[in-house]
């Protein structure tokens, strides 16, 4: 693919993904809000691809490896704190054991 | 790997991140999302190491296990009250990987000018820019509510001016850099830039105003994500960085919406201002007559309540009494009283945050009630019971056109039939905004710290 191909079709699929984001947000009630911060926070850690990929491909360039293996780390904490601080929140909803509610997903 | 695998395997992340929103839709169901969602950063990992051309596992192994471990040990620790903080840490240092990532490329790729497409270099500088924006705002943002500095905002004349011109100096040399001027120091004088720019954007906005700010930055991250999978031509980082870019942005837009203010007005109308103005408004109006009661005389008016509404604010959270409430709740329901909780979009520092602390203390979630849901239901509810919360109920929000707060949705307590009010002190609360709401001839008010107070008023309708 050319590289303006190329850029085209990304700016589909980005244009695309900002439409997919505002419907799958919009349907998550203010419950939620929270635990939707904290793990839209632990989705953003996919940079921890390109600092991988920017500390891997480095060849033998040391300034590139040393800021790529920076990125690692805080790339890192992102991922692995985001996932577990909103695991643990999620895991505390929990509805009445007695007289179950009706569904309230119609909001 | 080959590049078609890699991609269909990204792919496969890509699927399992929307998942992981749709699931958020229920709470019966987030967890699970959450979960997919992890698996689906782990296969994003495990591909990336299998890419042609990659080496130094080890190094980026142990970079992975010491900010992992960071990472988890601070997520594992930190309490339900401190959960905004950490969300503006994560957050940070997500910007700030981001523009790392930007910075590193640049380097490799731009040994000298006139090597890169425009558009590359432009998504470069989109992501040094936003990402460090991003790190450095959400530091001061985490410093703020870990109390490390004031919470207050930090305004000086000329502030405005200097914050225009240092964006405007980061931005002139991103152009610069677009333009052709590929330069090294110059990505690294705007990464200095935006560093500083990033502070001084988040110090003068005050700690109410922060479920606003969070938001924000968090869309600030997702879009600095994104832009660096234009760099890398990399789908995955597209797509995942601009879910949380459009994520970011809706919640910024419903708080902005919450306060009735504009995210201008948040941004850049530093509450102090409004402040000043309001507690010069509140001297001139003292005279009403303020009806303090005892804990035992709240417990009767409890417990022989059909219907009772507890509304949070911050306060409770300052004070940890969502344990203590909990179990209020808990009796008074025993006794066949009707306990919900009412809780307003912007009650805490982040969004959501009242529900995650109540979910905390075993409340059930079905007993949570959103604001549109709570307030048709003020009119048949025995007594308000608010706890720690002031500018989300105050009515002249509804009815004072000069007041400060004049047009935020409230929860309209005075509907009750009787509200009771914990509160420290009649100080005004953060914002300095005065509350007829105490005046009201309905409302009693019972002084003193939230916990004890409620605890107070359990073992008073235990006596009973």
């Amino acid at each position: 693919m050319s590289h303006g191909a190329l850029l085209v079709f990304e700016i589909t699929i980005l244009v695309l993904a900002i439409f997919l984001g505002f419907e799958l947000i919009s349907r998550v009630p203010t419950l939620l809000h929270t635990p939707l911060m904290s793990g839209t926070n632990a989705i953003h850690g996919i940079v921890i691809v390109g600092a991988m990929l920017v500390a891997g491909l480095g060849h033998k360039d040391t300034l590139t490896t040393i800021v790529g293996l920076a990125a690692v780390v805080l790339a890192s904490a992102n991922v692995v704190g985001g996932f577990v601080v909103t695991d643990r929140m999620l895991e505390m909803f929990k509805p009445r054991e007695r007289e179950p509610e009706p569904d309230r997903d119609e909001q | 790997m080959n590049r078609d695998l890699t991609n269909i395997l990204y792919l496969v992340t890509i699927v399992t991140f929307i998942l992981a929103l749709r699931y958020l839709s229920h709470p019966a169901t987030a967890r699970r999302g959450n979960q997919i969602g992890a698996a689906g950063m782990l296969v994003a990992i495990a591909v990336t190491f299998g890419q042609k051309g990659i080496d130094s596992y080890w190094e980026i192994l142990v970079g992975m296990v010491v900010g992992g471990a960071f990472g988890a040990v601070a997520a594992r620790r930190v309490k339900m009250t401190a959960m905004p903080q950490m969300v503006a840490l994560f957050n940070g240092v997500g910007g700030g990987a981001a523009a790392l990532v930007s910075l590193a490329e640049f380097h490799l790729r731009a040994p000298a000018s006139g090597h890169l497409h425009r558009d590359i270099s432009a998504t470069i500088v989109l992501s040094a820019l936003i990402g460090s924006v991003s790190f450095a705002g959400s530091m001061v943002a985490f410093a703020k509510l870990q109390e490390l500095i004031g919470g207050r905002p930090i305004v000086y004349p000329g502030q405005q001016v200097v914050n225009a011109l240092i964006l405007l100096g980061c931005v002139s040399a991103g152009v610069a850099i677009v333009a052709g001027y590929e330069q090294q120091w110059l990505l690294a004088a705007l990464l200095a830039g935006a560093l500083v720019f990033g502070v001084l954007f988040v110090l003068p906005i005050g700690g109410a105003d922060m479920p606003v700010v969070i938001s924000l930055l968090n869309a600030f991250t997702g879009l600095a994500a994104a832009a660096t999978g234009f760099e890398l031509e990399n789908n995955v980082l597209i797509v995942s960085g601009m879910l949380v870019g459009a994520s970011g942005t809706l919640l910024t837009l419903m708080m902005g919406r919450a306060m009735n203010r504009s995210i201008a007005n948040v941004l850049f109308g530093a509450f102090g201002r409004v402040t000043t103005g309001a507690a010069a408004a509140a001297a001139g109006t003292d005279g009403g007559t303020v009806r303090s009661a005892s804990a035992e005389d709240v417990a009767v008016m409890l417990a022989y309540a059909k219907k009772v509404f507890i509304v949070p604010g911050y306060g409770m959270a300052v004070a940890q009494a969502q344990h203590d409430v909990r179990a209020l709740a808990d009796l008074l329901e025993s006794r066949g009283v009707e306990v919900s909780y009412a809780i307003h979009p912007v009650a805490g520092r982040m969004p959501g945050h009242m529900n995650v602390l109540l979910a905390e203390a075993n409340v059930p979630y079905t007993q949570l009630k959103e604001m549109d849901e709570a307030n048709p239901e003020f009119s048949r509810t025995d007594v308000a019971l608010v706890i720690g919360a002031n500018d989300v109920v105050n009515p002249d929000a509804r009815n004072n056109a000069g007041s400060p707060i004049y047009g935020m949705p409230i929860l309209n307590v005075d509907n009750a039939s009787a509200v009771v009010v914990l509160k420290r002190s009649m100080n005004p609360g953060f914002a300095g905004i005065d509350n007829p709401l105490f005046l009201n001839p309905k409302t009693v008010m019972l002084f003193g710290d939230a916990k004890d107070s409620v605890a107070h008023l359990t073992a008073g309708v235990k006596a009973l």
